[in-house]
C-alpha cells in the first residue's frame, strides 16, 4: 500500500501527462461503453419495433421475408390473403384483436399502408407504448390520411394539406392516383419505428383509388369519380397482412399453427419477437464490427498511457536507485510502475463512465425523441463488468512492460547510476 | 566473529562471470561508531564496494559482514530488508524523490522498513516531528522551507535533507557515496561536521566514500582503496 500511496503522489507530480493519458483512456473507455450501451438498447428497441402483436400472418414466404415488409415495410410481398381468410383468421377462438395490413402503394417513396382504425388502438412499440396523435386525429373519412412523424417533417407536410398517391412502392411512379387526393388529418408522434416513414390510409380508401385499376393501369373511359367511389362496396378482396393479437399468449402455438396449416391458402404465421431478433442476427454484424472499433480504440488509449511511462522511465533511473537505497525491492519497483498504470487505468475508467453518463443525460430527450432509443443510466450492467474488467487488465497488462523494464533497469544498475 | 560492525574477509567481485576482477580485498574491519573516509579515484572501485556493503551487489568470493549478519548468505530480498531496516545511503547527486515534499523525502525509510518507523517513533510523537527533528539540526529550518518543493531546493540543502533521511529511525550503518562534491569547499566541511554530529547522535557508523583527499584529516581513520586492492593482488601473486 505504501508502494500505491508512492505511484499516486508520483502522477500528481506529472499531472499534465498524467491527465492527457487519463483522459484519452477516458475517452475510449466512454465510447466503449457507450457503443455496448447503444447497440444493447438498439437491438432491444429493433425488437420491440412491434410489440404487444402476438402473430403476424402473411402469405407463405419467409418468417424474414414477412418481418421486412410487413412491418418494415421493406421489399414486396409475395403474395396476398383473400380477405376471406382474414375474416376466417379473425373469427378464430381465443382471438382477441386483427388488424389488417395492406401495403403496394407510396408517397414519394414513402410506403402507404391501408389498415383500420384498430391499428392506431393495437400497434405497440418499445415497452409497449401506443402510437400518439401529435396533431389532428385518425382517419374518419375515405380520402384521409394520417401521416407517420418522418414523413411529415421530409416533406413538410401540415394538416388539411392534399397529397397524391402513387402506384406503387418506387420513388419516382408514372402512375399516379392523381384523380383521388387525400387530406392530411393527422400526424403522429415520431417512434424511432417505421410507422414514421409510413403514410396511414383507411383499407377501403386503397380499395377506392385502385377502382378501374384491375388490369394495373387505369382503363381509360372508365375512371371512376371520387363521389363515385364512395358508392360502391370498397370491401377489400384481399389484404397483405395482418396483425393477431390473442386472449392469452398460451394460445400462440396453437393458432400459429392452425394458421401454418391453413386448407384454403399457404399461409405464414410468425412471433414477432423470434422474427425480429432472427433478423437482428443477419444485421447485427455490423453492431459487433462497431464493439470491436472501439475496443481497438480502448487499445490506441492504453498504448498511450505505455509511451508515457516508458518514455518517464528514462527521467526516473535516479528515483529508481534512491527507492532501491531505501531497500525498496525490485518487485516493489515493479509494483511501483505497474501501480501507476492501474491507477491511471481505473481512474481513466472512472472519468470515462462519468463522462458517458453526463452525455447520456444530456443526449437523452434528444436521441429518445430522434431514434426512439431510451439510453439508460446507472452502474454499469452486467454485461458492462467484463468489458471493464477486460479494460482493466489489458491496462496492468501494459504496465507490466514499463514495469518490467524498471526493474530490470533496477536489477543490473543497482545504487551505482551515474547521470 | 569478530565485533567489527562491518567486516569483509577474502572478497572478490566481478560484474560478470568472466569479466575482469572489480574488487579483491583480503580483509576490511570498520568498528561500531567508527567515521571511515574511503578514498580513491575514479574507477577503483568505490561504488562497488558500496554496493557490496548495502547488500545490492553479491561477491561472488568472499564474506560481506555487516552487524554480524552475513549479507553473501542472504538472498536478494532479505538483503533488501536489511538494507532498510539498518542503512543509510546519500548519494553524490539527486537523492530526493522530485514529486515527495521534503519532510515525505526524510520519512520515506518508515515506509519500507517497520524497524526504522519504530525506531524513529520512539525519539519522536510522529514521523513527520522526528523529520523536523532533524532537519533542525541539519540546519534546515528557516521558516516556509519545509513547504517548497524539493527542486527549488539548493544543492547544499539537498543533501541536508538527504542526510536526514539517511538518517531516520537511526540506522546502525550510513554510507556516503561522494555527498560533498557538488558543494563549494567551506560548505564540505560544515555538512561533514553536520553528519558527524547526528551519527553520534545516532550512534551511526559513517562509511564516507570521496576522491577528495583533503576531507580525510576530519575522519577517524582513512582507507585508499587502491592500496587496499593492491594489498589483494600482491597476496594473490604470491600464493
Amino acid at each position: 500500500m505504501a508502494i500505491l500511496r508512492l505511484a499516486l503522489q508520483s502522477l500528481i507530480n506529472r499531472r499534465f501527462t498524467a491527465l492527457l493519458t487519463l483522459l484519452s483512456i477516458a475517452l475510449s473507455v466512454a465510447l466503449l461503453l457507450g457503443v455496448e450501451r447503444i447497440r444493447t438498447e438498439a437491438r432491444a428497441s429493433f425488437a420491440n419495433t412491434l410489440s404487444g402483436t402476438d402473430l403476424i400472418v402473411g402469405a407463405r414466404s419467409g418468417p424474414v421475408q414477412l418481418m421486412l415488409y410487413a412491418v418494415f415495410r421493406i421489399g414486396n410481398p409475395t403474395n396476398n390473403i383473400s380477405w376471406q381468410s382474414y375474416q376466417e383468421i379473425a373469427a378464430m377462438p381465443r382471438v382477441a384483436w386483427t388488424v389488417p395490413l395492406s401495403l403496394g402503394d407510396s408517397h414519394r417513396g414513402f410506403p402507404v399502408l391501408g389498415t383500420s382504425t384498430a391499428y392506431f388502438d393495437r400497434y405497440r412499440y418499445g415497452r409497449d407504448k401506443p402510437l400518439v396523435l401529435a396533431k389532428g386525429e385518425r382517419f374518419a373519412d375515405l380520402y384521409d390520411a394520417v401521416l407517420g412523424a418522418e414523413v411529415a417533417a421530409a416533406l413538410d407536410y401540415r394538416l388539411g394539406d392534399q397529397i397524391v398517391i402513387a402506384h406503387g412502392a418506387g420513388d419516382v411512379s408514372f402512375a399516379r392516383h392523381d384523380d383521388k387526393p387525400f387530406r392530411v388529418v393527422g400526424i403522429l408522434e415520431r417512434t424511432g419505428t417505421p410507422v414514421d416513414r409510413t403514410v396511414h390510409v383507411s383499407l377501403e380508401a386503397i380499395e377506392a383509388i385502385h377502382l378501374g385499376w384491375e388490369s394495373g393501369t387505369p382503363r381509360r373511359g372508365l375512371e371512376i369519380d371520387v363521389e363515385q367511389a364512395r358508392r360502391r362496396d370498397l370491401t377489400p378482396q384481399a389484404i397483405t397482412a395482418l396483425l393477431v393479437g390473442l386472449e392469452s399468449r398460451i394460445a400462440t402455438f396453437g393458432l400459429q399453427r392452425r394458421i401454418n396449416e391453413y386448407p384454403q391458402e399457404p399461409l405464414l404465421a410468425v412471433l414477432p419477437g423470434v422474427a425480429l431478433s432472427e433478423l437482428w442476427s443477419v444485421i447485427g454484424l455490423a453492431e459487433n464490427a462497431l464493439l470491436v472499433v472501439s475496443a481497438f480504440v480502448v487499445l490506441v488509449g492504453l498504448i498511450g498511457m505505455l509511451t508515457a511511462l516508458l518514455i518517464g522511465l528514462e527521467g526516473r533511473r535516479r528515483e529508481l536507485a534512491i527507492l532501491r537505497s531505501l531497500g525498496a525491492r525490485p518487485a516493489q519497483v515493479l509494483e511501483l510502475i505497474i501501480g501507476e498504470a492501474a491507477l491511471l487505468t481505473l481512474l481513466g475508467m472512472l472519468a470515462g463512465l462519468g463522462l458517458l453518463l453526463a452525455l447520456f443525460a444530456l443526449g437523452q430527450p434528444l436521441i429518445e425523441a430522434q431514434l426512439g432509443l431510451h439510453l439508460s443510466l446507472g452502474l454499469p450492467k452486467p454485461r458492462e463488468w467484463p468489458l471493464l474488467a477486460a479494460v482493466l487488465a489489458t491496462g496492468l497488462l501494459v504496465g507490466l512492460i514499463p514495469g518490467w523494464r524498471a526493474y530490470r533497469m533496477s536489477l543490473s544498475t543497482g545504487l551505482s547510476l551515474r547521470l | 566473529m569478530t565485533n567489527a560492525l562491518v567486516s569483509l574477509h577474502e572478497l572478490r567481485f566481478r560484474w560478470h562471470a568472466r569479466g575482469p576482477e572489480i574488487l579483491a580485498i583480503d580483509a576490511l574491519e570498520v568498528a561500531a561508531g567508527e567515521r571511515l573516509f574511503v578514498e580513491g579515484p575514479s574507477g577503483s572501485g568505490k561504488s562497488t564496494l558500496l554496493g557490496l556493503l548495502a547488500g545490492v551487489n553479491q561477491p561472488q568470493q568472499g564474506r560481506v559482514e555487516v552487524l554480524g549478519q552475513r549479507l553473501d548468505q542472504l538472498g536478494s530480498a532479505a538483503r533488501d530488508r536489511f538494507r532498510a531496516d539498518h542503512i543509510g545511503y546519500i548519494f553524490q547527486l539527486f537523492n530526493l524523490i522530485p514529486y515527495l515534499g521534503i519532510v515525505d523525502n526524510v520519512t520515506l525509510p518508515a515506509r519500507f522498513s517497520q524497524r526504522r518507523r519504530a525506531r524513529a517513533l520512539a525519539r519522536s510523537p510522529s514521523l513527520a516531528a522526528e523529520a523536523k527533528r532533524l532537519l533542525r539540526h541539519l540546519d534546515l529550518d528557516q521558516p516556509g522551507l519545509l513547504r517548497q518543493p524539493v527542486s527549488e531546493l539548493s544543492i547544499g540543502q539537498q543533501q541536508r535533507v538527504a542526510a536526514a533521511r539517511a538518517l531516520l529511525g537511526s540506522p546502525e550503518l550510513l554510507i556516503a557515496d561522494e555527498p560533498t562534491s557538488s558543494l563549494d569547499t567551506d560548505r564540505r566541511r560544515a555538512f561533514i561536521e553536520l553528519l558527524f554530529a547526528e551519527c553520534t547522535e545516532m550512534g551511526s557508523t559513517l562509511i564516507f566514500v570521496s576522491h577528495d583527499a583533503s576531507l580525510e584529516g576530519l575522519f577517524d581513520r582513512t582507507l585508499r582503496l587502491p592500496e587496499l586492492q593492491r594489498a589483494a593482488d600482491s597476496h594473490m601473486t604470491a600464493s
